[in-house]
C-alpha cells in the first residue's frame, strides 16, 4: 500500500457518515450491526493493549466486559439511568476487579497466567449467574437505554456516534500512551521483564497498571453493549466471550493500534455475511482465522499497512 | 573501614548443592573488588543474591548499614546496586540510544516516575541527551541509531555497560564483562573499567587473571560456595591455599 493513501481520515470519514449512508440506502437495520462492531472493536482494542502492548496473554477479559454491562443494568434497576454516572461506575468496578485479579495473577507467567485469569473470570461468571438480583441465567434487561444528556441515546444513530467517539478517543489515547514514558517502559517489560527489573523498573506494578487500564476500557465497552442489546447477559461474561475477543485481536493484529478494530470488523462482518448463506458460519470463520495466522501472522492491520504501534 | 555493602553468612542451595555456603563479604566504598574462583564456585549465584534476582536461604545483606535482604531487585537498583549480565540482555528490537534512554528513565531517584501516561517521552530531550553521553563514554556514539541486534558482539557488551552506568549505581556488579571479547575489545573494556575506578564501587567477576591483577584493589577467592581468602592482589597471589585451590588448576 502506498504511503500516500490517507488511510486514517478515509476510515474515520466513512465511519462518521455510516448512519446517513445506511439510511439513504434504506438499510437502517445495519446501524445496529455497525454499532456492535464499534463496541467489540473497543473491547478488542482494550484486550490488545493488555496482550499486544503489555505482553500479558489474559484469557479472562470477558469478566470486565460483562461486569461493565451488569453495572449499567443494575444501576438502571436501582433507578440510576444517567450514563454520565453509570458508565464511569462500570469502568471503575471493572478496574477495581482487575486490580484484585491482577495482584494475584501477575505472580504467575505464561500458561499459568492464562489459566488463572480464565479461572477468575469463570468464578465471576458463576457468581453473577447465581445472583438472583442480576437475573440469573436469563440476564438482566434494561428498561430503557442510558440517558446521556444532551444526546438522545434512544436514537440508534446517536448510540452509534457515541460508540464511534469513544472508540476514536480510546485509539487516540492508545497512541499517546504508547509514546509516553509508561508506553516505553511497558514495551521494555514486554520484551525483557528481567532486564527492566534490573534497570530499576517496578515491573509488576507496570503490568498491573496495564491490566487495570485494559479492564476499565473493557468495562466501558460492556456498558455500551448493554445499551445496544437492551440487556446484560451471562454470555458476555462466559469464557467463550474472552476467546472471541482474543480471536479478534489475533485476526486484527496483536500489538497494532488498529488490530482490535480490524479484528472486530472482520470477524463480525464475516459472521454476518456467512449467516446469509450457511448455517455453518463458525466453520468458515475458523478457516479464515487459520488462513490469517498462516499467511499474515501480523494480522489484518499488518497487511493493510506496514504501520506498527503508532 | 566501614563497608558500603556487607554480606553476612549468605547461603543458597539448589537441590542438594550449596551454591553459596556461608559467604561473608564486605565492599569498601569506591574499591574495585574482584571475585575469582573455578567454574561452579558460585560466583554468578553470589551476584544474583546481591542484585536481588535470587533470595538467600540464610544470611543478611546490608547496604551502608541498612538491611536490604528482603528488598526486591528493582528496589535495590533504586538504592544504587546495579548488575550487568554475563550474556548481554539488551533490548534487541530497540536502538542503542533507546536502550540507554530506558535505563535513564528507570532512574526513579532523579528521573521521576514511569507512571506518566500522556506526554511523549521523546519530548523529554534531556533523557536523550544524557543517553547520548553514556553511549559516547563507552565508545558507541556512532552506533546510537542502530538496532541493538545489529550491533557486533563487543558493541553489545559495551551497550550493556552503558545501560548499567546510566542507572547511576553506587555499586556496580559486573558478571564477566570481557567474556567472549576479542583481545582488542577486551583491552578497551579494561580501559573503560579502569576509568571508572574511584568513581563507584565495583564487584567484578573475571576469568582473565591478568585483567584482575591489573584492575582490582582487592580480590576474594570463591571456592565451593565459600570465600577462601580476601586481600590485595599481591597477598592473594602469594597465598599457598589459593595456589593449590585455584591458580594451580588454571596452569594445569
Amino acid at each position: 500500500m502506498s504511503r500516500k493513501i490517507p488511510f486514517e481520515p478515509l476510515l474515520w470519514g466513512a465511519a462518521l457518515a455510516m448512519p446517513w449512508l445506511l439510511d439513504s440506502l434504506g438499510e437502517a437495520y445495519y446501524i445496529g450491526f455497525a454499532t456492535r462492531v464499534l463496541i467489540f472493536a473497543l473491547a478488542a482494542t482494550s484486550l490488545n493493549f493488555v496482550v499486544g502492548y503489555g505482553g500479558l496473554v489474559a484469557f479472562g477479559h470477558a469478566a470486565f466486559f460483562g461486569l461493565g454491562a451488569y453495572v449499567v443494568a443494575l444501576a438502571m434497576q436501582a433507578g440510576l439511568s444517567s450514563a454520565w454516572l453509570a458508565w464511569p461506575l462500570a469502568m471503575a468496578l471493572a478496574a477495581l476487579t482487575a486490580f484484585a485479579i491482577g495482584l494475584v495473577s501477575l505472580r504467575t507467567r505464561g500458561v499459568y497466567f492464562i489459566m488463572i485469569t480464565l479461572a477468575f473470570a469463570q468464578m465471576i461468571y458463576y457468581t453473577v449467574v447465581s445472583f438472583k438480583l442480576a437475573g440469573g441465567e436469563d440476564g438482566l434487561p434494561l428498561a430503557q437505554r442510558s440517558t446521556l444528556a444532551p444526546f438522545d441515546l434512544a436514537e440508534d444513530a446517536t448510540l452509534y456516534w457515541v460508540a464511534l467517539g469513544l472508540l476514536a478517543a480510546s485509539l487516540y489515547g492508545l497512541k499517546r500512551l504508547a509514546a509516553s514514558r509508561f508506553g516505553h517502559a511497558l514495551a521494555g517489560v514486554r520484551q525483557n521483564p528481567l532486564r527492566m527489573e534490573a534497570l530499576g523498573y517496578p515491573v509488576r506494578a507496570l503490568q498491573l497498571a496495564c491490566f487495570v487500564i485494559g479492564a476499565a476500557v473493557a468495562g466501558l465497552a460492556g456498558a455500551l453493549l448493554a445499551n445496544q442489546n437492551g440487556m446484560a447477559s451471562p454470555a458476555m461474561l462466559y469464557w467463550t466471550q474472552s476467546g472471541l475477543l482474543l480471536v479478534m485481536v489475533i485476526l486484527g493484529g496483536v500489538g497494532h493500534r488498529y488490530g482490535g478494530l480490524f479484528g472486530a470488523a472482520a470477524l463480525l462482518g464475516l459472521e454476518e455475511a456467512l449467516a446469509l448463506f450457511t448455517e455453518h458460519s463458525h466453520l468458515y470463520v475458523g478457516l479464515a482465522l487459520l488462513a490469517v495466522i498462516s499467511f499474515a501472522p501480523a494480522g489484518l492491520a499488518g497487511l493493510a499497512g506496514k504501520r506498527r504501534r503508532g | 573501614m566501614t563497608a558500603l555493602l556487607e554480606a553476612i553468612g549468605l547461603k543458597k542451595h539448589f537441590g542438594g548443592v550449596w551454591a553459596t555456603n556461608g559467604v561473608d563479604l564486605a565492599l569498601a566504598e569506591h574499591e574495585l573488588h574482584a571475585l575469582i574462583g573455578p567454574n561452579g564456585a558460585g560466583k554468578t549465584t553470589l551476584i544474583h543474591l546481591v542484585s536481588g534476582s535470587l533470595r538467600p536461604d540464610a544470611g543478611r545483606l546490608r547496604l551502608a548499614g541498612r538491611d536490604i535482604t528482603a528488598r526486591s531487585m528493582h528496589e535495590r537498583v533504586a538504592m544504587g546496586i546495579t548488575r550487568s549480565f554475563q550474556i548481554s540482555q539488551v533490548f534487541s528490537e530497540l536502538t542503542a540510544l533507546e536502550n540507554v534512554r530506558l535505563a535513564v528513565q528507570g532512574r526513579r531517584s532523579d528521573a521521576g516516575s514511569s507512571f506518566r501516561f500522556w506526554r511523549p517521552a521523546s519530548a523529554e530531550v534531556w533523557m536523550i541527551e544524557e543517553a547520548e553521553e553514556w553511549l559516547g563514554q563507552v565508545g558507541l556514539a556512532e552506533q546510537a541509531g542502530c538496532l541493538a541486534r545489529e550491533l557486533a558482539y563487543g558493541e553489545r557488551r559495551a551497550l550493556e555497560l552503558a545501560m548499567a552506568l546510566a542507572t547511576r549505581p553506587r555499586i556496580l556488579l559486573l558478571d564477566e564483562p570481557m567474556a567472549g571479547l576479542g583481545p582488542e575489545e577486551a583491552e578497551r573494556m579494561t580501559h573503560l573499567l579502569a576509568a571508572l575506578k574511584g568513581k563507584l564501587t565495583m564487584l567484578l567477576i573475571e576469568h582473565d587473571m591478568e585483567v584482575v591483577f591489573k584492575l582490582a584493589d582487592r580480590l576474594s577467592v570463591l571456592v565451593e560456595g565459600r570465600i577462601l581468602t580476601t586481600g590485595t592482589p599481591e597477598t592473594v597471589r602469594a597465598d599457598p591455599a589459593v595456589r593449590r585451590a585455584y591458580l594451580g588448576e588454571e596452569r594445569a
